[in-house]
């Protein structure tokens, strides 16, 4: 069985962003970037189904600019055996990413596609479900635990909901998507790191996998949070629980 | 406007989040919307959570029912082909849920089934296509605009549309109950995912993303057996007990009481954090709160800088005081 894994470049996790002056959007240039760590979690968990001999590769998958390519590498220096790339321009928008994921499954048939259950740019959290949606496959979104069993072709999944936890079986293939306590992402070694720079990545144009992008959002404009006004210094417990219930009547 | 809500709804009652959700669609435009509610399930819950909400707000202009065992445990492929045939047949302007795990999880896939660009979690609503959602885990805002067609599909930050208080006259405004006609549901995606368990939180202190007091320790709490401190000044005050990730990631309580950016975005009234310096990505999952409380050793900890009220001062002696001279929960 082969494992699908999408990953997104995003301006990486310990960097404070900046909204550009014109409200266009959130300044990218000559700022790190990184791969969203939800999808690090998504790849460490194919990693490990592929390593215990449940699934034999693991292909990642990327799509946006050509630097792209880059978070393909990293991932390849995790450990997945070959990457996809897909050339886009402008803005992705969640139906659009699953549109052409579900075009690069049904050419490479996998059994299963586990990706992170949001990005930390956007914040989404639709992709997953969405693909889901578009090939009639089950989804198990926001998993805290994977098994699969191989002989009943089916993936069990904790998932993190409101209040707890629950746990789904699913019918394979699947879409899984990846909450943060799934597992804690492998770093790459040098020698990965030398090793993935041989590894092939196929190149795709939206025109070759004939997705159309529905333009049906538009981003109106991006501003910073209003910031909170400083507050007050008290100097004691009783100070506090004063202005607690007097000031800010919340207790 | 005529919006279509998906309701959760648990033994009977309907989640507050739910009548946000309502709330939200009442905002789209100041004309009279029509809002219907569709709520899924089965057996006598499923009813009387049916003329709970009838009556739940007065927008509210019809009650959808869609009785089957297909619906009995929440699951995505389902609902999502519910909310499809609930849409051909009433072709809704909006479809709207709450940003909860449910809502996250069907919201999506039925948009993707209706081939439209979901909105999730809205927390400001300008204009029936113009909506306000946090990106950055909140470090930024984003107006966005739809220009797709029906329906405009969005989930709403229940924190960001507090409900009215149901006004005794309510009584009056009873919205009509009619079932959904499942004769033509499709069966094929249903026998694919199959409801296993659950299994809860200790249910004694609220959930954490509804709690009306949050009281948060980081890693300035330095163990586990400190938590419990923090637990107990938690339960005198009914509050949900919250974390830094770098508190989970020592070891000190499990990944599902952290708050921030990779955890949960809470909005409590008050927010109280020890010995939390104030990371970015844990301001990120907190800073909506209305009332901050922060308390740590360091005075220059960038939590102070967010802060409606700061202490400087050692944990260990502030948190048994405090826990001693708070009033108990009313």
């Amino acid at each position: 069985m082969k494992i699908m894994v999408p990953i997104k470049r995003v301006i990486d996790y310990a960097v404070k962003i900046r909204v550009k002056p014109d409200k266009t959007g959130v300044e990218t240039s000559n700022v790190k970037m990184s791969m969203n760590p939800f999808c690090e979690i998504a790849l460490e968990e194919a990693l490990r189904i592929k390593e215990s001999g449940l699934a034999t590769e693991v292909v990642a998958v990327s799509m946006g600019p050509t630097q792209c390519v880059d978070t393909l590498r990293t991932g390849l220096a995790m450990g997945a055996e070959r990457g996809i790339y897909v050339e886009a321009k402008g803005d992705l928008f969640p139906l659009s990413v699953a549109k052409i994921l579900k075009k690069l499954i049904e050419i490479e048939k996998p059994g299963l596609l586990i990706l992170g259950k949001q990005a930390i740019d956007d914040d989404c959290n639709q992709t997953g479900q969405m693909v889901a949606g578009l090939l009639g496959w089950p989804q198990g979104t926001f998993a805290s635990k994977v098994l699969l069993d191989k002989e009943k072709q089916v993936a069990t999944v904790e998932r993190e909901v409101d209040g707890g936890l629950e746990t789904l079986c699913l019918d394979l293939p699947a879409v899984i998507t990846t909450d943060l306590r799934l597992n804690q992402p492998r770093y790459a070694t040098l020698p990965n790191i030398m090793k993935a720079k041989s590894k092939v990545i196929k190149k795709f144009t939206l025109l070759d996998l004939n997705v159309e992008i529905k333009p049906d959002l538009e981003i109106v404009e991006v501003r910073e949070p209003p910031k909170r006004k400083a507050g007050v210094i008290v100097s004691s417990v009783d100070e506090l629980i004063d202005k607690l219930r007097n000031e800010a009547h919340v207790i | 406007i005529s919006a279509l809500v998906i309701v959760e709804h648990e033994g009977g009652a309907i989640k507050p989040q739910s009548v946000s959700a309502v709330a939200a669609a009442k905002s789209l435009s100041d004309d009279d919307n029509t809002i219907a509610m569709l709520l899924a399930g089965s057996g006598p819950s499923l009813h009387l959570a049916a003329s709970r909400a009838a009556t739940c707000h007065p927008s509210v202009s019809q009650v959808l029912v869609a009785d089957s065992d297909k619906f009995s445990y929440s699951l995505a492929e389902p609902w999502a082909k519910l909310v499809h045939l609930v849409h051909q047949r009433g072709g809704y302007s909006h479809v709207i849920a709450a940003s909860s795990s449910f809502g996250k999880n069907v919201l999506p896939r039925a948009a993707a089934l209706l081939d439209v660009s979901p909105i999730t979690d809205i927390v400001e609503i300008s204009g029936s296509s113009q909506f306000v959602r946090p990106i950055y885990a909140g470090n930024a805002l984003c107006t966005v605009r739809y220009t797709g067609a029906n329906p405009c599909m969005l989930t709403i930050r229940a924190t960001s549309f507090p409900v009215p208080p149901v006004s005794s006259d309510s009584k009056l405004n009873e919205a009509p109950i009619s079932q959904v006609d499942l004769s033509t549901f499709d069966e094929d995606i249903t026998g694919k995912s199959r409801y296993v368990g659950h299994t809860s939180q200790d249910t004694e202190r609220p959930d954490l993303g509804n709690a009306r007091i949050v009281v948060t320790g980081g890693r300035g709490l330095k163990s586990a057996e400190n938590f419990k401190m923090l637990e107990k000044l938690a339960e005198k005050l009914g509050a949900a007990v919250g974390a830094t990730r770098a508190a989970v990631d020592a070891g000190f309580v499990p990944n599902d009481l952290q708050v921030g950016q990779t955890g949960k975005i809470v909005a409590p009234e008050l927010y109280m954090a020890f010995g939390v310096s104030g990371a970015i990505q844990h301001l990120a999952g907190m800073r909506d709160s209305k009332v901050i409380v922060a308390v740590n050793k360091d005075a220059d900890a960038p939590i102070f800088q967010v802060a409606d009220y700061g202490l400087v001062g050692d944990l260990f002696v502030v948190i048994p005081e405090l826990s001693e001279k708070l009033p108990g929960k009313k």
